[in-house]
């Protein structure tokens, strides 16, 4: 019994000891790990005040615990479904177009077989990655316009419209606004992986199809596209996590901060009604059930997507 | 070998397509620019595309007269210097011990990292802890939360781990320890990864706008990128005003050769450009750090 106090003691002071030798490495560490800890570890301890009734007055430990009142609040406030329904439809569409175009972009940059002309398409192409949503949006206000915004002056000009539309304040025209705008940023970034993954398929095989008579679409669904198939998983794996991520930037800059009232009933998602209803209108609590719930989702739908990518016998996270 | 009908077919609707992408993409930076250099008036009338008709520097000039304008823009330039400068320094550290075998609890540290990737506090959480820290309405606010970029961390230790062993030998030998060991021997042969990794830092920074629009209400502290929103915003209001005779009224009282949309035409050229002008000579970086990071995945 004594002899394993003293071994405990042992190692502790010998892993001490160790510990102090390499003040040299640790000093390295624990700086960043001081940093991650306030930033990241005691905002997700804060998500507990979801539970709570959180007045700023009486702090995080006087405040009083309600339980699930606010969760409740939330899944029956009259927003509700029509939030989840914005959500998830603007997903789902991002998910359906703005997914699909790099690996297109890619595709085709790879039938070309002029250098230069390809190199000059691509860098392009990955500009708008570098720029702002801010400067985005504002391209976006400027193009729209109703005031001489040069699509509506194009529409006016071959005749195909008599009067210029404010497209950004019709409803009806703002999923496709925004779904445009998001896939006109991304395109050229996020073709780079897929093109370096084409780069890495074996040569070889289109030479032996092309003997045995292939064309280049052929080639291109035959060798390309399922070459690339893992890493397609892979991405699609994590835009399905993204999936509660609607994009709360581009929707709060294109909607004027949600000032445009008229946009939303197709516009406000989970982020941006946490925005509005925590930042703007102090409902701490409230606001962070929402946004807990949120994470909860997200989390559950990369475990889903995972296992259904294991399950099919493709690459997976983990 | 022989091109057949298909080839053809295919390589007109390719090289069809990729050229419209490059026109839509390239479009609204050259209206833009056009229209920040045509006069205000005369844009107002309509039908500027893709030349100035009535070429104009007043848009600039006003730009640059306007103290508020020009002090965001300092306060971008400071932000970005300081917090790119600051996170590298931190996070490329962190992955410097990280990519050590010795090290005493990294089990423990890369869990305390992993954890951060997949759960976070959210947003409110977040605001609240800004607000107890005191550092509402400080310039540090812009830049301490965002010290430490896990994912960077985790290129910069395979970045590491890839470095021969016998590169640190010499100068363990010297007696230098890991500190002097990082900063003499490693630093100088990772130009690559600091640099793209900088990049991207820095561009972040650039053109971060949501931290400083809910943290910083003093105007003296606000970057380039709020107050263009802000701009923006007001000519958002304007069209969508229901009593357009009142505001047109007052907004074209205020109005003289410098027009709204001009002039935040010419600020978002002042804060595009420097982006613009330095992505194509770091391209060559990006793609391989963006290749680097979907490796690790």
């Amino acid at each position: 019994m004594k002899a394993s106090i003293t071994t405990w003691k042992d190692e502790v002071n010998w892993l001490g000891r160790r510990f102090l030798r390499q003040w040299d490495l640790q000093i390295m560490v624990i700086p960043a790990i001081v940093l991650i800890v306030i930033f990241a570890y005691i905002p997700m301890w804060g998500v507990l005040m979801a539970f709570q009734d959180y007045n700023p007055a009486k702090g995080f430990l006087g405040s009083k615990w309600v339980g699930l009142k606010h969760f409740r609040m939330f899944f029956e406030a009259p927003e509700f479904w029509l939030i989840m329904r914005n959500t998830v439809v603007i997903s789902l569409l991002k998910l359906l177009v703005a997914f699909p175009a790099p690996i297109v972009l890619a595709l085709m940059l790879n039938e070309v077989r002029h250098a230069a002309f390809k190199r000059i398409v691509q860098t392009i192409s990955y500009l708008p990655h570098f720029i702002s949503w801010v400067i985005v949006s504002g391209f976006v206000i400027s193009m729209l316009s109703v005031d001489n915004g040069s699509l509506n002056m194009l529409l006016q000009t071959t005749g195909l419209m008599k009067e210029p539309v404010n497209w950004l304040s019709i409803p009806e025209y703002f999923w496709t606004i925004l779904i445009a705008t998001g896939t006109w940023k991304e395109i050229g970034f996020g073709a780079i992986v897929y093109l370096a993954a084409i780069a890495g398929v074996d040569p070889h095989m289109y030479e032996s199809a092309a003997i045995d008579g292939a064309g280049r679409l052929r080639q291109l669904f035959s060798i390309t596209l399922p070459s690339i198939t893992p890493v397609i998983v892979i991405f699609l794996i994590l835009s399905v996590s993204q999936i509660l991520n609607a994009g709360f930037e581009e929707i709060l800059l294109l909607t004027n901060q949600g000032m445009n009232v008229a946009l939303r009933p197709v516009s406000e998602i989970i982020d941006t009604y946490v925005y509005r209803v925590g930042i703007e209108n102090y409902r701490y609590s409230y606001a962070t059930a929402a946004g807990f719930f949120k994470g909860i989702v997200s989390v559950g739908l990369l475990v889903i997507a995972n296992w259904i990518a294991r399950r099919l016998g493709s690459s997976s996270l983990w | 070998m022989k091109r057949t009908t298909e080839d053809y077919v295919l390589d007109i609707a390719i090289y069809a397509c990729l050229l419209v992408l490059a026109f839509v993409t390239l479009y609204p930076f050259w209206n833009s620019l056009v229209i920040s250099f045509n006069d205000g008036n005369d844009t107002a009338a309509g039908g500027v595309t893709f030349w100035p008709r009535a070429f104009t520097l007043e848009n600039y000039r006003y730009v640059f007269k306007d103290n508020r304008m020009i002090h965001a823009f300092w306060i971008t330039v400071a932000r970005t210097a300081a917090g790119t400068f600051l996170s590298i320094l931190f996070t490329s550290m962190f992955g410097y011990a990280m990519a050590k075998r010795g090290l005493i609890g990294k089990k423990f540290y890369m869990i305390v990292c992993v954890i951060t990737m997949y759960f976070s506090g959210g947003l409110i959480p977040s605001y609240l802890l800004i607000k107890q820290l005191h550092l509402m309405n400080t310039f540090w606010v812009l830049i301490v939360p965002g010290i430490i970029s896990v994912w960077n961390m985790i290129i910069f230790r395979t970045f590491f781990q890839g470095l021969p062993d016998g590169l640190e030998e010499s100068a363990k030998i010297d007696g230098c320890n890991h500190l002097s060991t990082f900063f003499r021997i490693v630093v100088p042969v990772s130009g690559p990864v600091i640099a793209t990794l900088s990049l991207f830092t820095a561009v972040g920074h650039w053109n971060a706008w949501f931290d400083a629009s809910i943290y910083i209400t003093n105007s003296k502290l606000l970057p380039i990128q709020v107050i263009l929103n802000q701009t923006v915003r007001s000519i958002l209001a304007f069209e969508s005003s229901t009593q357009v005779s009142a505001t047109k009224q007052e907004f074209l009282l205020g109005l003289q050769s410098v027009t709204h949309k001009s002039v935040v035409m010419s600020t978002t050229m002042v804060a595009t450009i420097p982006i613009v002008l330095v992505y194509p000579f770091v391209q060559k970086y990006f793609v391989k750090g963006v290749l680097v990071g979907s490796l690790k995945e």
